[in-house]
């Protein structure tokens, strides 16, 4: 493909540089987000959090904050006018805490004030008696006898076992190891914000940024006790989402305080707030055995995850299904045992993030391909060629890998790429450190680590996975104009773009208007799981189509279709064996690291990321390419700094100070080979093309690092102490 | 009907209480006459405790629109810096007259907050994270500090008593620090886990002054204020006068360049916190230690 961003075709269709329409606002600062809305008569709502990661609560004083001026309603969950829990798939989470605490930031009571000072006095004055008790914070003590049960069904959230082949099956060769990952956040630059503005017909319009409009809607409903037609969502600006949006933060919160006082109602979460205000990734424990012949073909994996699923279910037990099915890595292996699990603890819910399971065991997969490499003493390319997965193959669930799965050509491809030159530095900040000035030169060796990675698209194991789209076709003083109305999430990924390319290419027609996402049309799903081009942009197609063949009604007055989408069906997966056909497609990134590791200090500065990456079809060469940066940047955060960093449950950094993401003097050049495998099922042959960069990138940083250094490095993110072993 | 909405609110109930000086001689009366004011030049500290709902003033004291603090000028063998110079002119203009504190100014933050913070204001926050502190403490600089009655001069190392604490009266501001010329190589390094806009690990600042015959250390981060090396220090200059280094400088042993490290990390007094443990700050600075000083020698030696 062409990377030259700057090269935009007139047409707009698919395949074309087209520029998203919210880029230059975004740019110049101009861009509304959730958080720049407001209304007449509007009051500003905040949240009373929990200090303690676990305590049962005595009682609830507001008199003190009612008494305030300014202060128009303090809530608690005797408030909450419906259902008092939620939850996308066990309905867990209280709206607001009923009778205890389970996590330290947990919303206990809500405020509306005239200001946003007055409601955060007030968020003072609110008395809670609490009865702290020792948190439960280790995921494995959570389900041994005796650890206190954090709720009514225990603490274990889900279990998948995968049995695959032979289960006593032996190897010549055995490596194992024990690897560990660390808390990422999705760290979206703009917080939760939310404006919900009370209706005449005693509904609701509620402003959000979110992924998924509609399970939003059903879950807001059910809490405020109204049928969903009444309770409106619309999206507003999304400052990025990365899966931290799929959970509820305010929504129901926000709603309520403006029924309850008849006034518009904003909310935004500050910085820190949003640390608590939204589910991370899971942190996970990993034992793996791998077995393999002399020429290392794998005979078998065992393997061992332990997710931590913090307080709440959130997407625990998808994320755990993931991570199982992917243990073992896009490659050939003839018996498997995996189990993986995820536990209830004190520690903040984990749900959703770009990834989503995929990413924890990458980072152990990789790993353990690279000592079966060591022992072998072969190349880390060529122990993934010999066992690299391809088309006919089955997965150790038992499916059967149907679509393209082209690992080979992406490694070779890996290979084929020329390195960058190892010359000392010209610029100092290229050295280690950078700017601090921390070496020229001394104790600095390069590394090149290799990594491959694989991840489904859309929904699993079952779940009816859908898309709707509305297209009008009607015509004005400019003549025909085609409108695209759906409820899909641009949370900056540049859906927007993309669906508005794909109904040029269809209807033949120049001017298209997305129009604004809401819930006055079906479902499209959620913005995650590499699904909305696929999915929404598949909904889109089809209206086209059926609108192509009524374009000759158009001359009389506007025409309009609405389609659904629906990718095939898949299969739960067996409770028992793990076994079972449910996965929709599958996608693969391959990654190159090359790093300059300070091994005396444990800085790393990336040099060069090399990926290789089969999408498909490329819909758009610009968007995609910002797919494949920003990816790896969130995996280069993982593998060197991105951590919440936990202690007895509580957030020890939770604050861009202290929670550091890459900036643009540690993110590497990167260099990009796409190649286009058509996927035999899915609108013009597209894959899902978002997660995948994330997902491969970090244990290739970490092999080079570990090539670099000689250390073993068996958790991300790897800390400076761990690589110069101190 | 939503809106888009127009400037944030939420700072002005603290914007009404602003109180906004046009000269030093103002701002030293109304510094007086509200003492629980409080003063904020380029806000890159004050701003995030303040959003962070860390604090809550009554009154700010805005220095940034003070003339007579934004310049710094060279009075004989000293520079004399307005409390108000942001860290991006002292990464500009110090050049060979404080090159460690131009190479620290460097590491601070983004562009961005270069362009607002000050040095006054490093100084005022008192952090042992602050990351102008340790090249002039290595440079025995002091603080210039006045109230609308008196002023007075510190010793920058007496300035800072401990973790965001200093000696600096409720009447008083900084107006400037008064920094003696560089007269040799001076450095400056800090670890971070990131290679740009990170809080110091741990830091150094090491300078040579080829006059007087000494060396100057001092170390960021490590210890409830910036602290010197005076071990290293006293080892280092009595390696160069044995050797006669000074008259005849060639190459510094590996040996006497580890053990300096090693007395630099002996005088440190680091903890274990979110940014890193006190075994790998000790590792660190023993490293930074070896480094700097050898850097100094080899641009002396040049």
């Amino acid at each position: 493909m062409s990377t030259s961003g700057t090269r935009v075709l007139p047409l707009g269709r698919i395949g074309e540089s087209v520029l998203r329409a919210d880029g230059r606002p975004k740019v110049r600062g101009e861009f509304a987000y959730a958080s720049d809305l407001g209304a007449d008569r509007m009051l500003w709502g905040a949240t009373l959090r929990s200090p303690h990661p676990s305590a049962r609560i005595r009682g609830i004083d507001i008199t003190r904050a009612l008494t305030l001026s300014g202060v128009h309603a303090v809530l608690t969950h005797a408030d909450v006018p419906g259902r008092t829990t939620y939850g996308m798939e066990i309905s867990d989470q209280p709206v607001l805490a009923i009778d205890r605490v389970r996590y330290e930031g947990e919303p206990v009571a809500i405020v509306a004030a005239d200001h946003p000072e007055t409601a955060r006095r007030a968020i003072e004055r609110i008395v809670v008696d609490y009865l702290p008790e020792d948190p439960l914070t280790d995921p494995e003590r959570a389900i041994m006898p005796g650890a206190p049960r954090l709720h009514p069904g225990g603490n274990l959230l889900r279990r998948v076992t995968i049995r695959h082949g032979d289960p006593g099956a032996t190897a010549e060769v055995v490596v194992r190891g024990e690897y560990a990952v660390g808390m990422q956040d999705q760290a979206f630059l703009g917080p939760e914000a939310a404006l919900a503005v009370p209706a005449e017909d005693g509904g609701i319009d509620l402003h959000v940024a979110t992924q998924w409009l509609h399970v939003d809607q059903g879950q807001v409903a059910a809490c405020l006790g109204l049928p969903p037609s009444l309770t409106r969502l619309h999206l507003s600006g999304v400052g990025g989402a990365f899966g931290g949006r799929e959970d509820l933060s305010m929504q129901v919160h926000v709603a309520m305080l403006a029924l309850h006082t008849g006034r518009p109602v904003k909310m935004v979460y500050s910085r820190e707030e949003s640390f608590f205000g939204h589910v991370h990734r899971h942190p996970a424990r990993m034992e793996y055995e791998h077995g393999a012949d002399r020429d290392g073909r794998l005979v078998y994996v065992r393997a061992r995850v332990v997710l931590d699923g913090g307080a709440y279910a959130s997407s625990s037990t998808a994320v755990v299904a993931n991570a199982a099915t992917f243990a073992c890595g896009p490659y050939d292996v003839p018996n498997a045992e995996v189990e993986a699990i995820v536990t209830y603890t004190n520690n903040p819910p984990c749900g959703a993030m770009r990834g989503f399971g995929a990413v924890q065991v990458a980072f152990g997969h990789e790993s353990q391909m690279d000592r079966l490499a060591a022992e072998l003493a072969l190349d880390p390319i060529e122990i993934r060629l010999r066992n690299a997965l391809a088309t006919g193959m089955r997965l150790p669930t038992g499916q059967l890998v149907d679509g393209p799965a082209p690992v080979r050509e992406l490694l070779e491809g890996l290979r084929d790429m020329p390195l960058p030159p190892d010359v000392v530095p010209v610029d100092p900040r290229e050295f280690p450190g950078g700017v601090s000035n921390s070496t020229h030169g001394e104790g600095t060796r390069r590394g090149v680590g290799v990594a491959v990675g694989f991840k489904n698209i859309a929904f699993a194991e079952g779940f009816d996975d859908y898309s709707t789209a509305r297209v009008r076709i009607s015509r004005d003083d400019g003549g025909p104009l085609v409108e695209i109305h759906t409820a899909a999430a641009e949370v900056g990924q540049g859906l927007e773009t993309v669906l508005a390319q794909i109904a040029r290419t269809e209807l033949s027609l120049e001017r298209v208007r997305v129009l604004p996402a809401d819930t006055q049309v079906g479902s499209a799903g959620s913005t995650s799981a590499s699904r909305q081009t696929w999915m929404t942009g598949g909904a889109v197609q089809l209206a086209c189509a059926r609108l192509r063949e009524r374009l000759h009604e158009a001359i009389d007055g506007p025409i309009e279709e609405t389609a659904v989408y629906r990718h095939r069906p898949t299969q739960a997966l067996d409770p028992d064996t793990g076994q079972g056909d449910s996965l929709v497609a599958l996608a693969f990134a391959a990654h190159r690291a090359v790093c300059d590791v300070d091994v005396e200090l444990g800085i790393v500065r990336a040099v060069e990321i090399a990926t290789t990456q089969d999408v498909g079809r490329v819909m758009n060469p610009l968007a995609l390419e910002g797919q494949i940066h920003g990816g790896i940047a969130q995996g280069l955060g993982l593998a060197l700094m991105e951590e919440i960093q936990m202690e007895e449950g509580r957030v020890r950094n939770a604050s861009f100070t202290d929670y550091l993401m890459p900036t643009v003097l540690d993110m590497p050049q990167v260099r990009m080979r796409i190649s286009e495998t058509p996927h035999p099922h899915a609108p013009y042959g597209l894959n899902g093309v978002g997660e995948m960069p994330t997902i491969a990138s970090t244990p290739a940083i970490v092999a080079a690092v570990r090539d670099a250094s000689g250390r073993p490095l068996t958790r991300v993110p790897l800390r400076p102490s761990d690589i110069a072993g101190v | 009907m939503v809106r888009r909405q127009g400037p944030r609110r939420r700072i002005l109930p603290l914007l009404e209480a602003t109180l906004q000086p046009r000269d030093l001689a103002d701002a030293l009366a109304a510094r007086g006459a509200h003492p629980t004011a409080l003063p904020l030049a380029g806000g890159t500290d004050l701003m995030v405790e303040i959003n962070f709902d860390r604090r809550r003033p009554e009154r700010i004291l805005d220095l940034s629109r003070i003339a007579e603090l934004a310049g710094w000028d060279r009075e004989g063998d000293e520079l004399v810096i307005g409390a108000g110079v942001t860290h991006a002119r002292l990464e500009g203009e110090m050049g060979g007259l404080a090159p460690g504190l131009g190479m620290a100014a460097r590491t601070i933050g983004s562009p961005q907050i270069r362009n607002r913070g000050t040095i006054g204001g490093n100084i005022a926050t008192s952090s042992p994270a602050g990351d102008a502190l340790p090249p002039l403490v290595a440079a025995g600089a002091r603080v210039e500090l006045a109230s609308a009655t008196a002023s007075r001069s510190v010793p920058i190392s007496e300035f800072c008593t401990g973790p965001k604490r200093n000696v600096m009266a409720p009447d008083e501001l900084i107006t400037a620090v008064r920094v003696p010329v560089a007269q040799g190589p001076q450095q400056f390094a800090k670890v971070g886990p990131r290679n740009a806009m990170v809080i110091a690990v741990c830091s150094l600042s090491v300078h040579l002054d080829a006059v007087a015959r000494t060396v100057r250390t001092a170390i960021g981060s490590a210890a409830p204020t910036i602290v010197r090396a005076t071990e290293a220090e006293a080892f280092m200059e009595g390696v160069l006068d044995e050797r006669g280094a000074w008259e005849r400088p060639g190459p510094l042993p590996a040996s006497a360049l580890a053990r300096f490290g090693e007395l630099v990390a002996a005088a440190a007094r680091p903890i274990d916190d979110v940014r890193g443990s006190a075994a790998y700050r000790r590792h660190a600075l023993a490293v930074l230690g070896r480094r700097t000083l050898s850097w100094c020698w080899q641009e002396h030696r040049a």
